[in-house]
């Protein structure tokens, strides 16, 4: 099963890379990985996306936990949860294709951050299916790149992850 | 009080209390030799190689329950130490290693001796710190101390590159008397609902088994598991790091468990109803084919490191706690509970236990005219009564040292359980005469694992830390060997020495006494005559008969009840080999 980790870290050389390193040290598996300070800056934010048994995920909470940098975590599978990625794509235009883009872009709630002549890039965030699917849904030839940040969660509600 | 960063850190040591500190000066560390020489109260312990200094300090550490400190410079010093700190991460053994950094300008420049510590000792160190700032030196000494010490204890890097050190830079010097770090903050005392619920299984079990590990030695709670069992009368395994930690003589205890465990622990095991683990991890070494492991017991596991609680074995009752306070509560409640263990279950389950110690699983060939091992460890033990501190290195002899030493006090037994390192025991060894130079030490080791850190016996005759050498020597890597007889039908790849050197002359080379033996008559007055030597270190070269084996054992992937037993007539090893 999918799960979205939540990890509050010390803001500190070195603490992405012991995380980085356990995962690949014990064989668990990383699907997407995003850390940015937080309003502390002595911490750090990490979510991780991972797949795993419910034993697997059980180890690696664990195991996280006993970095000595890590401070906290959730599992924010574990309840009701938001998730949301940003994406951008440039897509090659035509002056036959640049309406239809913008329309799809427009249905998917994207937005043409940049213009030139022969290509947009369209800026987008939304759940990592979401993106998917607008990517699924634009000709694969016109893309020249994708860049997307790995999905971020937060949870509903009252509850948060802070100190 | 103006300190430089290199008398810093011995200043540190010196509030830590840290009597040795084991190490090999270069480039990197030379602003902290100089500290070292300008001062008597911290001792430094020159070794011959680094992998020496960090196994020295380890066996300290066993023995003493005291953090064992390690000084290396950087570059190959660094990396030579650290099989030394995996040996200790597997094991669980509080240690401080200081490691000499390039100056920090220069970090990244593939400078000379320059290597990325931090980054080589991440996945095997509890934790590590590069000090890039001269004011943080002292808080990052403490704080190394103490994590190493506390929870489940482990080794700590703290890299520090040599402008920090630097004589010319002296700022105001206060160690903290304590420190916190916010995001570790290791569980004492366990969950009272789950000690109860413990607690109540455990009176209504009928087939219990107690199956202890290195934890209780590390967690300085033998008493309090003697008391255990022998209130609740139920037998009591060992795994091989928790040996000592319960009187191997008394008529409780049924053994190690495990590949080289008895029939009686590993069959206790296996039919069990109740498995109390305390402070034991659930090896692989231990449990054998995982899914046909103790299939009717229910487990209560106790361990001070959550990520060790169904990690490979799913529990039933998980206890997240130090394990002394934890037995200390246990105890407390079962004085106080109204229900008692069943005596009529205990009686037929110790009756059932004797039949399979009837079986006497660790007999072998006493009329051998070769030299047998196991002959050898039983009369190490009653030359040193039981008494001595042994060290081993990894292979045969450790697990007929495990077997055949009873050990009845706890750190007394000292070996490379988890990562299995050859070449421990003879360092490890002098760490531990440091430590009780009044005791005796013992290393028993092999013609293999000697040779791989030989070059300390320079270091015990410098330090005047008469240790005996106890070498097993069948001219083969001996479980090699045995597992090629085993499984490789015989084909003994490169488990033979052709070249073995004559050790008695190699020892006396290091100015220490030499012997050789030959012959089972001569090995009881050897051992005597080694050990009336107390001030010399004496190597005894014990030429063993190359065909013996390790049992019983659990083969790769086999169950507990699943275990090869030495042929009854005691001969089927006392033949040539192929």
């Amino acid at each position: 099963m999918r799960h979205i980790i939540s990890i509050l870290i010390e803001n500190e050389s070195g603490a992405l890379s012991r995380v980085a390193g356990l995962f690949s040290a014990r064989g668990y598996n990383i699907e997407s990985l995003t850390v940015a300070p937080t309003e502390d800056p002595s911490l750090s934010r990490m979510t991780l996306v991972t797949r795993g048994s419910d034993d697997i995920i059980e180890q690696i909470t664990k195991q996280l936990n006993k970095l000595i940098d890590v401070v906290k975590l959730i599992d924010l599978a574990d309840a009701v949860h938001i998730e949301r990625e940003l994406m951008m794509v440039k897509i090659r235009t035509t002056e036959q294709t640049r309406e239809e883009i913008r329309g799809m872009a427009d249905i998917f709630r994207g937005k043409i951050i940049d213009v030139t002549p022969t290509t947009y890039v369209v800026e987008m965030t939304g759940p990592s299916s979401k993106l998917d699917a607008f990517i699924a849904a634009i000709d694969g030839d016109t893309i020249i790149e994708v860049v997307r940040s790995g999905p971020t969660g937060i949870s509903r509600g009252e509850k948060g992850l802070h100190l | 009080m103006e300190l430089n960063g290199a008398q810093i850190v011995i200043q540190s040591l010196k509030d830590e209390g840290v009597e040795y500190i084991f190490g090999y000066p270069g480039g990197a560390v030379l602003h902290l030799y100089d500290a070292i020489f300008q001062q008597d109260d911290v001792k430094h312990i020159l070794v011959r190689h680094e992998q020496g200094a960090t196994h020295a300090a380890d066996g300290y550490a066993r023995a003493t329950g005291k953090p064992g400190v390690v000084l290396v410079t950087s570059g190959p010093g660094a990396t030579n130490a650290v099989t030394g700190i995996a040996t200790a991460y597997m094991d669980s053994i509080p240690m401080v290693i200081i490691s000499g950094q390039v100056p920090l300008p220069v970090i990244g420049s593939d400078a000379f001796q320059e290597v990325d510590m931090v980054g080589i000792t991440r996945p095997c160190v509890k934790h590590n710190f590069l000090v890039k700032d001269i004011t943080k030196l002292a808080e990052t000494m403490k704080k190394a101390f103490y994590v190493a010490t506390t929870g489940r204890p482990g080794p700590v890097v703290v890299d520090i590159p040599k402008d920090i050190t630097d004589p010319r830079i002296k700022i105001p010097y206060k160690y903290p008397k304590k420190v916190t770090i916010r995001s570790y903050n290791p569980a004492v005392t366990g969950h009272k609902g789950q000690i109860k619920k413990a607690v109540d299984l455990l009176l209504t079990a009928q087939k219990p088994i107690i199956y202890s590990g290195g934890g209780v030695i590390l967690g300085e709670a033998s008493k309090e598991l003697t008391e255990f069992a022998q209130l609740l009368d139920f037998p009591i395994t060992n795994t091989l790091m928790g040996l000592g930690a319960y009187p191997a003589t008394d008529k409780q205890f049924v053994g190690m468990l495990g590949m080289h465990g008895t029939y009686e622990a590993n069959m206790a095991m296996h039919e069990s109803d109740v498995i109390i683990a305390i402070g034991a991890r659930f090896d692989d070494r231990v449990t054998g084919k995982l899914d046909q492991f103790c299939p009717h017991a229910q487990i209560i596991h106790i361990d001070v490191d959550p990520a060790s609680i169904s990690k490979t074995v799913k529990v039933a009752i998980p206890i997240v706690g130090e394990v002394k306070p934890v037995l200390e509560q246990m105890l407390e409640m079962i004085r106080e509970s109204k229900k008692k263990p069943s005596k009529k279950a205990l009686d037929s389950w110790w009756k059932q236990i004797n039949q399979w110690r009837a079986l006497k699983c660790m007999e072998y060939d006493r009329n051998s005219r070769l030299i047998k091992p196991q002959y050898v460890i039983e009369q190490l033990y009653e030359v040193t009564k039981g008494e001595a501190y042994i060290t081993s290195d990894v292979g045969q002899h450790q697990m007929w040292a495990a077997q055949y030493y009873p050990f009845d006090k706890p750190r007394h037994w000292i070996n490379s359980g988890g990562l299995g390192t050859m070449g421990f025991g003879l360092p490890a060894a002098i760490g531990v005469k440091l430590a009780f130079p009044d005791s005796d030490v013992a290393c028993v080791t092999g013609d293999g694992s000697i040779q791989m850190c030989i070059q300390e016996l320079s270091t015990a005759l410098q330090y005047n830390a008469p240790v005996k050498i106890i070498n097993l020597n069948n001219s083969y890597l001996g479980m090699v060997r045995q597992w090629q007889e085993f499984t490789y039908e015989s084909r003994y790849s490169h488990s033979y020495m052709d070249t073995i050197p004559d050790f008695v002359k190699l020892t006396e080379a290091y100015g220490h006494v030499g012997m050789r033996i030959d012959k089972p008559e001569d090995v009881r007055p050897a051992l005597e005559e080694a050990f009336a030597m107390k001030d010399r270190t004496v190597f005894l070269d014990i030429l063993t008969d190359r065909t013996e084996n390790v049992y019983p054992m659990i083969e790769a992937g086999k169950a507990h009840n699943d275990m090869t037993l030495r042929v009854a007539d005691g001969t089927s090893t006392d033949r040539e080999l192929a």
